[in-house]
């Protein structure tokens, strides 16, 4: 397969060179050329590749294995952690202004999603920042694409500032500029038509928009999964105007993202923004750790706890721990996990976030969303009293609430079953407080209700 | 003898007109590509281990992608030691002619939409975000209404904002039908009443539009599913084509784009958009190696009449020989 993950084709490699404890040319050379691979086919740029192996192997050479990995693993942590500095390093904060607004411009190839992203950062500024924002479309060219933008900003009742399509570019900006000063808002954020970085005539629009209002940042967007060429349409539009950001968009898709490390080793940009979804929510600031370990192809494990993390209302989730630790967790305080879990979206995609966990079929995610159905359908079936106290729910009383819920006895088994291995691991859970020791085999054993 | 040769023969008995929209359209991609080429075969005498990486470079470049690149360098080692060829430019030949044989020995294509005798066509449009489905949809139309088909468009890409309006402005400029739906209504109920106003309207093709989907979205590839099934239970057989939109700047991501979507509905081709930019579109060999589905259209520019029949000998002349 040709996708096949970095982790997998290193544990076969690894059987070589198990237990030697430094880092050489030899025994690193065949993991090197699977990193090399790993890259290529994560749409890393074919010299910024060959550069940055070269540049792994000077510092890998001699570098002794801790005690606690393999060789191997430590190729990948130094890959990693190169990764991770090259890909972070730069300033990624927006600098807003005090006393006056802060000016933003968008812009980028046709169909990257300017437009939409656009309508994020507005939200995300004035739900995370409170500031006022102002919409500004600039895009005069695609039909419909001012009406795309107006109705983004219903969406998140953000005023949008729009001319119709009669107006040159230049015009609008310059009034919507006005327009911002006057109306005291804190941001501008200008949307652009999408244009080929060879198309002169329109890179010099830009510019004569950049040149009359003079905007604090101009940011590209990128869509995670364009190929070698994204370098060259980086390249053109950093050196017409000096970019001060990328945005990566789509990167809820599977695409690993590679141009996002050509583009930041080859022009020094920064990446300050992903999109991560369809919803205007679905905008995050830059996590070059992540970005890592997906342009490796090893899963996204952060992204996952924070995903989950941010849906939970920590309050309740602190709770739950709380009479986890206790050991009173009911049937009641299952079903309200289950759900908040499902709020999460589905199953398939948290899997998807999951290292290791690709070789699940569509089939036996689909039979994980169900199950959750089942349980729940059971769950809604049972008296309080029972929900408290499952160990109640002996066979008259199965066979009431299989009846009621319309599934079967062995449905109700295997819910208990699944309550009883929560219980088991909160008891681990509670070993692990006291002796601050992780007991073995911990974590989401795989098919459990995590 | 040489494919250089074969194509330059072949090309030369093709419409010129057209060539020339491809070798025009194509002249950014192929400033890269031909000219390394070239570039390449002028700096060595001979070739050597040396060569054969670099030529792995421009093909890795062009996003033809790791392992097919890999096995047609292989392929090509193998046949220059076997026929002791050792002219740079013959080893380059030879590079493009595998890229064409293993693309062309998949079988043969029809570019141009296949009517059915009766009723309606339908074409289903689908793709992931921003490759510019609605604007291949458009000049489609154009292409078939100035073949005196009658065309109707149908708007079922009800989800992102201000879709619906670009569809309805490109139908009133084109001057054929369309049918849309109430906002954030069901795509699938859409795309039923379309086959259902075509069918009543006698209507010679209907074009489908879908939403921008994520192919790792199994809810939005399950809505994309019920299209398709919804639309055969007015018209049968329907759709009869489904064409994958697919961008030329993407990379090694478009293999796994065009495997979900093959598994989600009856894929009968691709169009490849956004090839006037600098991108090679290598992809549609990996896409073609892999899958086997071929380019039908690829889009050449901004016009109205820039979507041409893919034709693989136009596509690697653009890309490789034409100065």
């Amino acid at each position: 397969m040709a996708f096949e993950s970095l982790s997998e084709k290193f544990q076969r490699i690894l059987k070589k060179v198990r237990g030697q404890s430094r880092l050489t040319e030899a025994n690193m050379d065949e993991m090197l050329k699977e990193v090399r691979i790993a890259l290529l086919e994560a749409d890393v740029n074919f010299k910024v590749v060959k550069e940055f192996v070269e540049q792994v192997k000077q510092k890998a050479i001699g570098a002794e294995v801790y005690t606690k990995l393999n060789p191997s693993q430590m190729v990948v942590k130094i890959v990693h952690d190169e990764l991770t500095e090259l890909l972070g390093s730069g300033e990624s904060e927006i600098k807003y202004e005090k006393n006056k607004p802060t000016i933003i411009m968008l812009v980028g190839l046709q169909g990257t999603g300017k437009t939409t992203s656009a309508g994020k950062l507005a939200n995300l500024m004035k739900k995370k920042l409170g500031k006022k924002v102002l919409l500004a479309a600039g895009d005069v060219y695609r039909p419909a694409a001012i009406d795309q933008l107006e109705q983004i900003g219903k969406q998140i009742d953000v005023p949008v500032f729009s001319m119709g399509t009669n107006v040159s570019p230049v015009e609008i900006a310059k009034k919507a500029k006005d327009k911002a000063y006057n109306d005291h808002f804190d941001v501008l954020i200008l949307d652009t038509a999408g244009r080929l970085q060879i198309d002169e005539l329109l890179m010099k629009e830009l510019q004569d928009i950049n040149a009359s209002i003079n905007p604090n940042e101009i940011l590209l967007l990128v869509d995670a999964m364009s190929g070698q060429d994204a370098i060259n349409v980086a390249k053109a539009f950093n050196s017409s105007l000096n970019l001060t950001g990328i945005i990566m968009s789509k990167l809820d898709g599977d695409a690993r993202g590679g141009s996002a490390l050509s583009i930041k080793h080859l022009t020094g940009v920064p990446i300050k923004f992903a999109g991560t979804g369809e919803k205007l929510t679905d905008l995050d600031v830059f996590h070059p750790d992540r970005m890592a370990d997906r342009i490796l192809g090893m899963g996204d494990v952060v992204t996952l706890v924070e995903k989950v993390q941010e849906e939970i209302d920590e309050k309740e989730a602190r709770k739950d721990a709380e009479l986890m630790m206790q050991g009173k967790f009911t049937l009641d305080d299952l079903l309200k996990q289950m759900k908040r879990i499902q709020k999460l979206g589905s199953l398939g995609g948290l899997l998807k976030l999951i290292p290791g966990m690709p070789k699940i079929t569509d089939e036996q995610k689909e039979a994980g969303e169900k199950e959750m159905k089942n349980f729940e359908a059971i769950i809604n079936s049972m008296t309080p009293y029972e929900r408290e106290n499952p160990e109640v729910l002996k066979n008259s009383r199965k066979v009431r609430i299989a009846k009621g819920s319309g599934k079967t006895n062995a449905d109700i088994n295997r819910l208990l079953k699944r309550y009883e291995s929560m219980l088991e691991m909160m008891k681990k859970m509670q070993q692990y407080k006291k002796t601050g020791r992780m007991p073995p085999g911990m974590g989401f054993p795989p098919g459990s209700m995590m | 003898m040489g494919l250089f040769k074969f194509l330059k023969e072949k090309i030369a008995k093709k419409n010129v007109k057209e060539t020339e929209t491809y070798v025009s359209g194509m002249s950014k991609s192929r400033e890269n590509f031909a000219n390394k080429l070239d570039e390449l075969s002028k700096r060595y005498k001979e070739v050597n281990q040396d060569y054969f990486e670099q030529l792995e470079e421009i093909l890795i470049e062009a996003d033809v992608g790791v392992s097919l690149t890999l096995r047609i360098i292989e392929e090509v080692i193998d046949e220059s030691e076997n026929s002791n060829i050792k002219d740079p430019k013959e080893i380059n030949e030879l590079v493009v002619d595998k890229m064409f044989v293993g693309y062309a020995e998949k079988g043969d294509i029809v570019n141009e939409i296949q009517f059915v005798n009766d009723g309606p066509t339908v074409l289903l449009v689908a793709g992931v975000n921003g490759v510019g489905k609605t604007t291949s949809i458009a000049k489609l139309a154009y292409r078939y209404l100035n073949k005196g088909k009658k065309v109707m468009l149908c708007a079922a890409d009800t989800f992102r904002a201000g879709a619906v309006e670009q569809l309805t402005i490109w139908s009133e400029r084109l001057k054929c039908p369309i049918v849309v739906g109430k906002p954030e209504s069901d795509p699938a109920s859409v795309a039923y009443e379309g086959a259902k106003q075509a069918k009543l309207q006698g209507i010679d093709l209907l074009i489908v539009d879908t939403a921008g989907r994520l192919q790792n979205k199994t809810n939005l590839m399950n809505e994309l599913a019920k299209i398709s099934r919804v639309i055969s239970k007015e018209i049968p057989d329907a759709p009869h084509e489904a064409f994958l939109v697919i961008d030329a700047t993407t990379g090694q991501n478009g293999v796994l784009q065009a495997k979900q979507f093959l598994d989600c509905i009856k894929l009968t081709g691709i169009v490849i958009t956004k090839m006037d930019g600098t991108s090679k579109g290598g992809i549609i060999l990996a896409i073609r190696d892999e899958l086997g589905i071929p380019v039908r259209f690829i889009g050449l520019g901004e016009k109205m009449d820039d979507l041409e029949e893919f034709d693989l000998d136009k596509y690697l002349y653009g890309l490789c020989l034409a100065k």
